[in-house]
């Protein structure tokens, strides 16, 4: 395991925001995510943990140090590769839904590939319905995303995470907005998808029971990583 | 369908009250311009038809007579001689050579029709009513291809035969005459004759109708005195305001006078160019409010979807795919919005065409629908759409999706 090189290197990230108040939010992180491995990340609000999310996600570029995906060290790429890069290795789940409110829960799940492969196919919308169905929401495809629940929603974008076959799912507090249950259900997914497909996962969490649920708990402190331990 | 469509017509289609009032915006601006033109158009076709129903578009004459200088009345072996010079009275006169000048013409590229006809004054008189005339002769065949006259016959034939002749309804009126009446013809040297009336014309000119008599070229020519000479060369072109050009051409060719319609209706003309000039400039400030429309309808559309076009981002959505889903937006726009403005404007024109009709049963204000108009007002439209999309676009892949994403 120690032989195989990370799915994501973290080395010395720092990331500040502001130009005259200079607000130091990550302070020196070192990380390394392997394939199939179910981390949580825990820490108290305002700890940094969207701005590492974002950081990993190619989403935003770091103050300094360097966050290495797959072996490609990112700091060097342009927008257009770091856009493929993202498409080809990583999945999000955003704190809040973000589905696109103009689109069916179906057309939600396919517009990564769309937007990959430049239309829509056939196989794309297969690829897309299974997922659905594996989410329990074979009867809702052509639901708006808005006339869905909250739980729903959130599931409908874990589909979305998946369809792309990325290697790491960047979850924020998926549990977050939900009720205990649908929040089980949505738990119970994601350790599904990590048993079977052995997709990575990071996911950003306030609840312990979803913590202990993890294999791995890496725990946040004022823009440090405070604690990195297996769960259990 | 391309992704970026794909997106675009979602986007439109979901924002559909912002969509319907664009469309509507881009369909009363496009119609505007589509009545405006097919009017304006049709009117300056109408006015510049009627004055070239009459009128060929270059006549070509010989140039006039040099003054002649008269012997003045200083002593002789003076340096300086006053002399006058006197201007011979203008006869009507033959072209040198006019077979070879036609000849020459008829090869000449954008000449449709040329036509030999001898022109000049005459008295008609028909008992003691007289008026003075402009007498035309002309070979029917070749003069048809310049004026459409039969098209103007009014009654009787256009028979020009033997001494027969062919006048004005208003002449006509005047004199009490129709078809089968006589009228003495009367020209400079005691030249002149009783002519039997063929054919009355309408040439919806008064002063035509009064004045113009259509005699054959060899009655003109005895008439005139002018032995197998002919007075002028009409010429007709393929392009109507091409006839100065071809004019000045033809004078430089040729070392005649080549006189243009253009030349000889300069006010019609000043008239007509700055009607274009007016309509040009209506169009462009309705082109305009249509292009800030459209604009401010998409950078409104860039802010509200700024966390979906974060979402897209974060999902694998290129920059330049996003730049192209808001042109796409305003391509659609000014397409659609141009259609729904054929439509308006065809209907606008073709209402006001039919409201009022002259006499003759002819649309009072013609309107001249094109496909070149309806070809010309959609592509600007989606030109225009295209371009006012392109600051809202590059705001939109601007954005950064991190920021939107953690602001949702
Ligand atoms: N664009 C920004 N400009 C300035 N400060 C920012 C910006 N984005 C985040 N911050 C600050 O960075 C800190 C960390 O924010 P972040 O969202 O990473 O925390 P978090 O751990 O995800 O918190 P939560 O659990 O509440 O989601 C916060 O103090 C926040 O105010
Ligand atoms: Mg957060």
């Amino acid at each position: 395991m120690a032989e195989e090189p990370a799915l994501v290197r973290l080395e010395g990230l720092t990331k500040t925001y502001g130009e005259r108040v200079v607000t130091p939010v990550l302070r020196g992180i070192d990380l390394e995510i392997h394939s199939m491995d179910l981390c949580a990340l825990t820490g108290p609000s305002g700890s940094g943990k969207t701005t590492l999310l974002n950081l990993i996600g190619l989403l935003d570029r770091p103050t300094t140090g360097r966050v290495v995906i797959e072996g490609t060290d990112t700091g060097a790429l342009d927008d257009e590769a770091r856009t493929a890069l993202r498409g080809r290795a990583l999945g999000f789940v955003f704190q809040f839904h973000h589905l696109l409110p103009a689109f069916s829960a179906l057309e939600n799940v396919m517009m990564p590939l769309i937007a990959r492969h430049g239309r829509k196919k056939a196989w794309i919308r297969e690829k897309a319905e299974h997922l659905l169905e594996e989410v329990g929401l074979a009867e809702r495809m052509t639901y708006r995303a808005t006339d869905l629940s909250g739980g729903q929603q959130q599931r409908v974008a874990i589909a979305r995470a998946l369809v792309a076959d990325p290697a790491l799912v960047l979850a924020d507090e998926p549990t977050g907005n939900l009720d205990t249950q649908s929040g089980e259900q949505v738990l119970e997914m994601v350790r599904d998808f990590n048993r079977r497909l052995g997709t990575a996962f990071l996911v950003v969490t306030h609840d312990d029971h979803v913590a202990s649920a993890c294999d791995r708990i890496v725990h946040m402190v004022d823009g440090l990583v405070d604690s990195d331990r297996r769960s259990g | 369908m391309p992704f970026e469509l794909f997106v675009a017509l979602r986007y439109l289609r979901d924002g559909r009250l912002q969509t319907g009032l664009i469309l509507t915006g881009i369909g009363v601006g496009v119609g505007v311009i589509i009545f405006l033109s097919a009017l304006i158009t049709g009117l300056q076709q109408s006015i510049v038809g009627r004055t070239l129903g009459s009128q060929a578009y270059v006549v070509v004459r010989p140039p006039e007579e040099m003054p002649r200088v008269v012997e003045g009345g200083a002593a002789p072996g003076d340096a300086l001689r006053a002399v006058e010079t006197e201007r011979p009275p203008q006869r009507v006169r033959s072209i040198v050579r006019w077979r070879e000048v036609e000849a020459l013409l008829e090869r000449t590229s954008g000449v449709v029709g040329v036509a030999p006809t001898v022109t000049g004054p005459a008295i008609a008189t028909r008992g003691l009513g007289s008026i003075s005339a402009t007498i035309r002769g002309i070979e029917l065949e070749s003069y048809s291809t310049i004026v459409d006259v039969r098209g103007r016959l009014v009654d009787g034939t256009f028979d020009l035969t033997g001494f027969r002749v062919v006048v004005g309804t208003e002449l006509a009126r005047k004199f009490g005459v129709g078809t089968g009446g006589r009228i003495r013809l009367q020209a400079a040297g005691d030249r002149g004759g009783v002519y039997s009336i063929s054919g009355i014309f309408d040439y919806r000119s008064r002063d035509l109708n009064e004045r113009l008599i259509f005699v054959s070229l060899q009655g003109a020519q005895t008439l005139f005195g002018l032995d197998g000479g002919v007075s002028t060369l009409e010429v007709k072109g393929d392009d109507i305001f091409g006839a100065e050009d071809l004019a000045l051409g033809i004078a430089d060719r040729t070392g005649l006078v080549a006189d243009s319609w253009m030349a000889q209706n300069r006010d019609l003309l000043v008239g007509l160019r700055s009607q274009s000039m007016s309509s040009i400039m209506i169009q462009v400030f309705v082109i305009l409010a249509v292009a800030l429309g459209i604009a401010s309808v998409l950078a409104v559309s860039v802010v509200q979807k700024a966390r979906e076009i974060g979402i897209l981002r974060a999902t694998g959505t290129r920059r330049s795919s996003v730049t192209r889903i808001f042109l796409y937006q305003g391509a659609i726009l000014g397409t659609v919005g141009s259609l729904v403005g054929v439509g308006l404007g065809t209907l606008l024109a073709v209402f006001f065409a039919g409201l009022a009709r002259n006499p003759d049963g002819s649309a009072t204000f013609p309107v001249a629908l094109t496909a070149w108009l309806y070809g010309r007002s959609v592509a600007v439209a989606l030109g225009v759409g295209v371009l006012s999309a392109v600051l809202p676009s590059r705001d939109a892949s601007r954005l950064d999706p991190a920021t939107v994403i953690r602001n949702g």
